[in-house]
């Protein structure tokens, strides 16, 4: 079934590597919502309501192909105990560590999902988006990996310190944030959700060695996404894949979000079938991007790793910065109407 | 102290040990995360009256080298932020904080600006003590209008701007035209993940240069230190 396919028949096209109408996109925004809406970032993300409304405005504006209930990394922290800090341009960032020291996580809580008035916000969230598109647009919920969790925990340095120094810490660490992970992720999918997001920059050869990663983030992913009772999406924020595409395929994701550093074509190629592409447009540079530049970027990638299906046009992180005007996005929807409808027969070989 | 490249002067016990597999030796221990290897070689190849000789010649090189190949993809952030460590650690032994031999230098200092996420300031941080250089630390959260009080209250030569999110690097802009109105001569050095991915990014905040990875902004302050002096 070609014809006009919902963002729905697209998404499941691609995943099932056939080629659909066009090449699926997802614009993920999780701020700009505010804009439309003409409210601050700290105001819009207080009630589900107002995210529920941003996107499906952001939806109807860009024409992209998913939902994204995702508000900001920090709100899992915030149901661990620890704090959010907001700004008006960008991201909240998460505040002062949960974990001071490492004898910390011996009587660290799981927190449970319906306790946490910062997931259950999420969680309403869903529900009522799930209740606006039905099966027509994927929502995509989204987790932050039980491996890559403790850089907001604890801090990224002590962090590291902990994998190289105290392995028996690490890994009750592990199970713990493997338990929360699970639990967020099914009630997500209990919500509606159609598939999970999972970020897990730790996971990428830009951050962690591979010997380490697979004797730590390995297991713990394999583990994790077994007990997620649907599709998990593995998402490195913009750190590289390609270099780990054997490892991360053989943990049970779906699919795979790729770096602006990634030569898409080579990950395409690496993939192989086993998992969908997502990306890989540069959203940091996006920002001072032309029309035209626009254009050429979403032309290259659609040509490197269009044809044959598999491939989700998206950003690089996961998130589109703030700063990104309406005009390049607008462009960028134009240039995947323009440019991404199968069968791609202006692709030429080797391009 | 500008890099003299691979000298024999200060190596003494295991002189006659090929340069090129002491810096490969040093910079395995350091990628395996081996203090007590790292330690090891560094006590059998340098003279305990020459540190810096011994900064020169082993520790900055292998340091410099874990930094190239992070750039080129081989190596893990983690292993650079380790390797930073222990180098900082062997040098406060031989050099410790406040020696006489660290205050020829130009006032320094790091701040991230506006983010929480310090893991590249700690890195930039351990490989400029490595490299013998001391630098006061303001910490993270940093406000524009904390930055530029504390940066001209120090007078600071040489100042070092962390950020991750692409806010905070926007507004490195405003914080360097301040301080440049007020202190024309402070060399700014900005880094993070937004200056890597828009490699413009640099110079539309005003910069005099940024630091892809920690031993390339050592090799900057290097050269600064040295324009400075001059």
């Amino acid at each position: 079934m070609k014809g006009t396919m919902t963002s729905m028949q697209r998404t499941l096209a691609t995943m099932g590597f056939k080629e659909p109408d066009r090449v699926p996109l997802f614009l993920l925004f999780t701020m700009h919502g505010a804009k439309e809406l003409g409210l601050s970032i700290r105001d819009y993300f207080s009630k589900p309501e107002y995210i529920v409304e941003g996107q499906m405005r952001l939806l109807k504006k860009y024409k992209g192909d998913c939902l994204n209930p995702f508000t900001y990394a920090a709100s899992e922290i915030v149901a661990w105990g620890g704090e959010v800090i907001f700004r008006d341009d960008g991201p909240p960032n998460a505040g002062k560590p949960v974990i001071l020291t490492p004898a910390d996580i011996e009587t660290l809580e799981v927190p449970s999902v319906e306790d946490s008035p910062s997931l259950l916000s999420g969680l309403r969230t869903i529900e009522l988006l799930k209740k606006r598109v039905s099966t027509d647009v994927p929502i995509m919920g989204s987790v932050i990996s039980p491996f890559s969790l403790p850089v907001m925990q604890m801090g990224f340095e002590a962090y590291i310190d902990l994998i190289y120094g105290e392995p028996d810490l690490f890994w009750k660490l592990m199970k713990k944030n493997e338990d929360f992970c699970v639990a967020w992720a099914n009630a997500q999918l209990a919500a509606g959700a159609t598939a999970i997001g999972c970020a897990d920059p730790l996971a990428s050869p830009d951050m962690t060695s591979t010997d380490i990663y697979r004797k730590t983030g390995f297991i713990v992913a394999q583990r994790t996404i077994a007990r997620i009772k649907g599709g998990v999406a593995t998402h490195l924020a913009s750190a590289r894949t390609l270099p780990r595409i054997d490892d991360l395929a053989k943990t049970g994701t779906v699919g795979v979000g790729v770096s602006a550093f990634d030569d898409i074509g080579e990950v395409k190629r690496a993939i192989n079938g086993r998992m969908v592409l997502i990306g890989n447009l540069n959203g940091v540079e996006m920002r001072r991007w032309t029309p035209e530049i626009a254009e050429q970027k979403v032309k290259a990638a659609i040509a490197r790793a269009g044809r044959g299906g598999g491939f989700i046009l998206s950003d690089n992180h996961g998130e589109i910065p703030w700063q990104v005007p309406d005009s390049v996005l607008f462009a960028i929807s134009a240039a995947v109407k323009k440019w991404g409808q199968y069968p791609l027969d202006w692709v030429q070989d080797g391009e | 102290m500008e890099n003299p490249g691979i000298t024999e002067a200060g190596l003494d016990s295991r002189k006659n040990f090929p340069v090129s597999l002491r810096l490969a030796e040093m910079e395995t221990a350091l990628l395996s995360v081996d203090r007590v290897k790292a330690g090891r070689i560094v006590r059998d190849s340098c003279t305990a009256g020459s540190p810096f000789t011994c900064l020169e010649t082993l520790i900055v090189p292998a340091l410099e080298e874990v930094g190239r190949r992070w750039e080129a993809g081989d190596v893990a952030l983690s292993q650079v932020y380790m390797s930073g460590r222990i180098c900082e650690e062997i040098v406060d032994s031989m050099l410790p904080a406040g020696d006489p031999r660290r205050v020829d230098q130009p006032k320094m200092a790091i701040a991230v600006l506006e983010d929480h996420h310090t893991l590249g300031k700690r890195i930039v941080l351990s490989v400029l003590r490595a490299g013998g250089y001391e630098l006061t630390d303001y910490g993270h959260g940093v406000s524009v209008d904390q930055l530029v009080e504390q940066v001209t209250r120090d007078k600071v030569i040489i100042l070092l701007i962390s950020t991750l999110m692409l806010p905070a690097a926007l507004r490195s802009k405003e914080a360097i035209a301040r301080i440049r109105k007020i202190q024309p001569g402070t060399k700014i050095i900005v880094g993070g993940a937004p200056f890597i991915f828009d490699p413009m990014l640099w110079k539309e905040v005003g910069a005099d240069a940024m630091g892809h990875a920690a031993s390339e902004t050592l090799e900057l302050v290097n050269r600064m230190a040295a324009e400075v002096k001059r």
